[in-house]
C-alpha cells in the first residue's frame, strides 16, 4: 500500500484527476492509480461530493465531537459495503446517502481501499471500570453474555476493539452516540445486518442499558 | 439454578424489555460459578492461570503448544458454554476409560490429550503447573455439578443425526465460502490481529493435527452446528454442517502423532472409518496425511 504522505508529482496527480474523471475505473488499474484515485476523492471530494477529510479528519480519524466516525484502518470490504448501502439505502443517513450515490463502484472501491491502508487505531490498555456500568460494558466486550447468545464484542472485532480488516470494524475511535445510534439502527433494522447477518443478530440481544453502557465505555478507550 | 434463567427472562419480560432472546435450546443445563467466585490466595491464582491458558494457550503454554490454537476456540465462551464441550461437564466424568489410548485416563491425562493432538504439541508432564492450572480451572467450573453423571445435559457437542445425504465437498465449499470465510478466511487459515489470534485457522500447519477429535467429520459437524457461525448457532441446516465439516476435514493438516511411518497402515489402524474420515484419501490430487504435504506432528516451537 502506498503510504498517503508520499510526494506525487504533477504528472501523478493530473493522471490521477483523468483516472478518477474517467469512465469506470477498471480492474485494470493498478493498486498505486487506484490509491491515488482514494487519496484524491478523500483530500478534495469528486464532482459535487466534498473532501471525506471535511467531515471524517485529514487522517479518517473522524470527529467524534460531532458524530463523524472514524474510517481510518477500516478494513476495505467493511468501508466499501458501507458506502454502497448507503446508495441503496439500506443504510441511510442524511449526509452520507446523497454523497454514496454519486459515487461509482470503482470510487467506492477505491476510496475504501484508501482509507483501509490509513493506520488502525492503537489501543495500549482498557480504562479501569469505575462504575457498574463500566464493569457491564466490560463484561461484554471481553467475555459477552452467552446466557443470551452475545459473544464478546472483541471476540470479533479484534484484541481491544482494534478491527479485523476486511470486514469487521474497528470499535474504538468512535463517539458514543455514534455507536449507540449504529447499535439500535440494527435493532430497529434501519440498518442492513451487515457481513452474514452478524451484528443485526447480536444487537438485538442487547437491552438499551447495556447498549449505553458499551457505547459510553467504549469512547473513553484512548487510541493512537 | 436451572430457574436461574427462566427468572432472568421474566425480569425482563415484566421490565417491559423488547429484547430479543438468542435462540434458545430449551434444555436447562447446569450453570458454573461466575468468574467473581474465584477465591483469593494460593488456589485462586491457580485457577485463574488456568483460565489464561485456557484462553490463551499458545501465549501461556508455549512450551507444550505447535499450532495457534486456543482452547476457548472450539471450548466456547472459556470453558462455559453448554454444547461446546464444556468444563464443568468434562471435569466430573474422569477418570474414565478411553479407547483412544485403551487406558483409564485421569483428568490431566485427558488434557495431554488435547495437547497432543487438538494444539499439535507435546504433552505438558503430570502435575506440572499448566495441567495443575487447567484441572483446578474445571473444578472450579465444576462445583456442584454431579461427580459421575457422564450425561450431562450440555456434554460435549450435541450428536447429530446422520446426514440425509453423504456430505458432499463441492456443496461443502460453497457453505464455507458463504457463512465461515468471513471470519475464517477463504484459504482457512484464520486471521490475526497484532500478534493475537482472533478467529482460528481451521486447516494448514496451524491447525489441530490428523489425531484431534475435531478431524472427524461427525464431530466438527455437531460443533459446527450446534455452535457456528460465532453468535449464530443453529443457523446452518444439519445437512449444510455435515457439507462443510466435510470440506473443513478434508483439507491437509498436521500429521498424526501415533503415524506408524505408512499412511495405509495409520488409516487402518486409527482412521478405519473412511465415510467421515479423510486421513489417507485422495483429494484434488494429493493423499491426505502423506508425509510429503503433510506439516509433521507435534511441532513445538523452539
Amino acid at each position: 500500500m502506498t503510504s498517503p504522505k508520499t510526494a506525487r508529482t504533477p504528472r501523478a496527480r493530473m493522471i490521477g484527476v483523468l483516472l478518477g474523471l474517467g469512465a469506470g475505473l477498471s480492474a485494470a488499474l493498478n493498486v498505486q492509480a487506484a490509491d491515488l484515485t482514494g487519496a484524491q476523492i478523500a483530500a478534495h471530494g469528486i464532482g459535487s461530493v466534498p473532501a471525506c477529510a471535511t467531515c471524517h479528519g485529514t487522517q479518517g480519524q473522524g470527529n467524534p465531537l460531532a458524530n463523524f466516525p472514524r474510517l481510518a484502518g477500516m478494513g476495505a470490504a467493511y468501508l466499501s459495503e458501507q458506502l454502497t448501502d448507503y446508495a441503496d439505502g439500506t443504510r441511510s443517513n442524511p449526509i452520507m446517502s446523497p454523497f454514496a450515490k454519486q459515487l461509482t463502484p470503482a470510487q467506492m472501491k477505491a476510496v475504501a481501499a484508501y482509507y483501509a491502508s490509513l493506520p488502525a487505531p492503537k489501543v495500549s490498555a482498557l480504562p479501569a471500570a469505575s462504575s457498574d456500568q463500566d464493569k457491564l460494558a466490560q463484561n461484554l466486550l471481553t467475555q459477552g453474555d452467552w446466557s443470551r447468545g452475545i459473544p464478546a464484542c472483541f471476540a470479533c472485532h479484534g484484541p481491544m476493539g482494534v478491527g479485523v480488516k476486511p470486514s469487521f470494524p474497528a470499535l474504538v475511535g468512535q463517539s458514543a452516540t455514534y455507536t449507540e445510534e449504529q447499535l439500535k439502527a440494527w435493532q430497529q433494522d434501519h440498518r442492513a445486518p451487515g457481513a452474514g447477518g452478524l451484528m443485526a443478530a447480536v444487537a438485538k440481544r442487547l437491552t438499551p442499558a447495556e447498549i449505553t453502557a458499551v457505547a459510553g465505555y467504549l469512547a473513553k478507550i484512548s487510541v493512537q | 439454578m436451572i430457574t436461574y434463567r427462566l427468572i432472568a427472562s421474566l425480569v425482563l419480560l415484566l421490565a417491559g424489555q423488547s429484547v430479543q432472546a438468542a435462540p434458545d435450546t430449551a434444555v436447562a443445563h447446569f450453570v458454573p460459578p461466575p468468574d467473581s467466585a474465584i477465591p483469593e490466595g494460593p488456589f485462586g491464582d491457580m485457577i485463574k492461570l488456568g483460565q489464561k491458558i485456557f484462553n490463551h494457550t499458545p501465549k501461556y503454554a508455549p512450551k507444550y503448544v505447535g499450532n495457534s490454537l486456543s482452547c476457548a476456540n472450539c471450548h466456547l465462551d472459556a470453558g462455559r458454554l453448554a454444547d461446546s464441550a464444556p468444563l464443568w461437564a468434562a471435569y466430573p466424568a474422569y477418570p474414565a476409560y478411553r479407547s483412544k489410548n485403551k487406558k483409564v485416563n485421569s483428568y490431566q491425562e485427558r488434557l495431554q490429550g488435547c495437547f497432543m493432538y487438538s494444539m499439535n504439541g507435546k504433552a505438558p508432564p503430570l502435575n506440572s503447573d499448566v495441567l495443575l492450572a487447567l484441572e483446578s480451572y474445571s473444578y472450579f467450573l465444576a462445583k456442584g455439578a454431579p461427580v459421575g453423571d457422564e450425561k450431562m445435559a450440555g456434554r460435549g457437542f450435541p450428536k447429530l443425526a446422520a446426514p440425509a445425504e453423504s456430505p458432499d465437498l463441492t456443496r461443502g465449499q460453497k457453505v464455507y465460502e458463504a457463512s465461515c470465510a468471513l471470519c475464517h478466511g477463504s484459504d482457512g487459515q484464520g486471521r490475526t490481529v497484532n500478534g493475537q489470534v482472533v478467529f482460528p485457522p481451521l486447516w494448514g500447519k496451524n491447525s489441530y493435527n490428523w489425531g484431534a477429535g475435531m478431524h472427524s467429520v461427525s464431530t466438527a459437524a455437531s460443533f459446527i452446528h450446534a455452535n457456528m457461525p460465532f453468535g449464530m448457532p443453529k443457523t446452518l441446516t444439519e445437512q449444510q454442517a455435515w457439507d462443510v465439516a466435510a470440506y473443513i476435514n478434508s483439507r491437509p493438516r498436521p500429521q498424526d502423532p501415533r503415524f506408524t511411518g505408512s499412511v495405509e497402515e495409520t488409516r487402518a489402524k486409527f482412521h478405519p472409518n473412511t465415510k467421515y474420515d479423510y486421513y489417507g484419501q485422495t483429494i484434488d490430487g494429493k493423499q491426505l496425511g502423506n508425509p510429503a504435504n503433510t506439516p509433521p506432528a507435534g511441532t513445538v516451537p523452539k
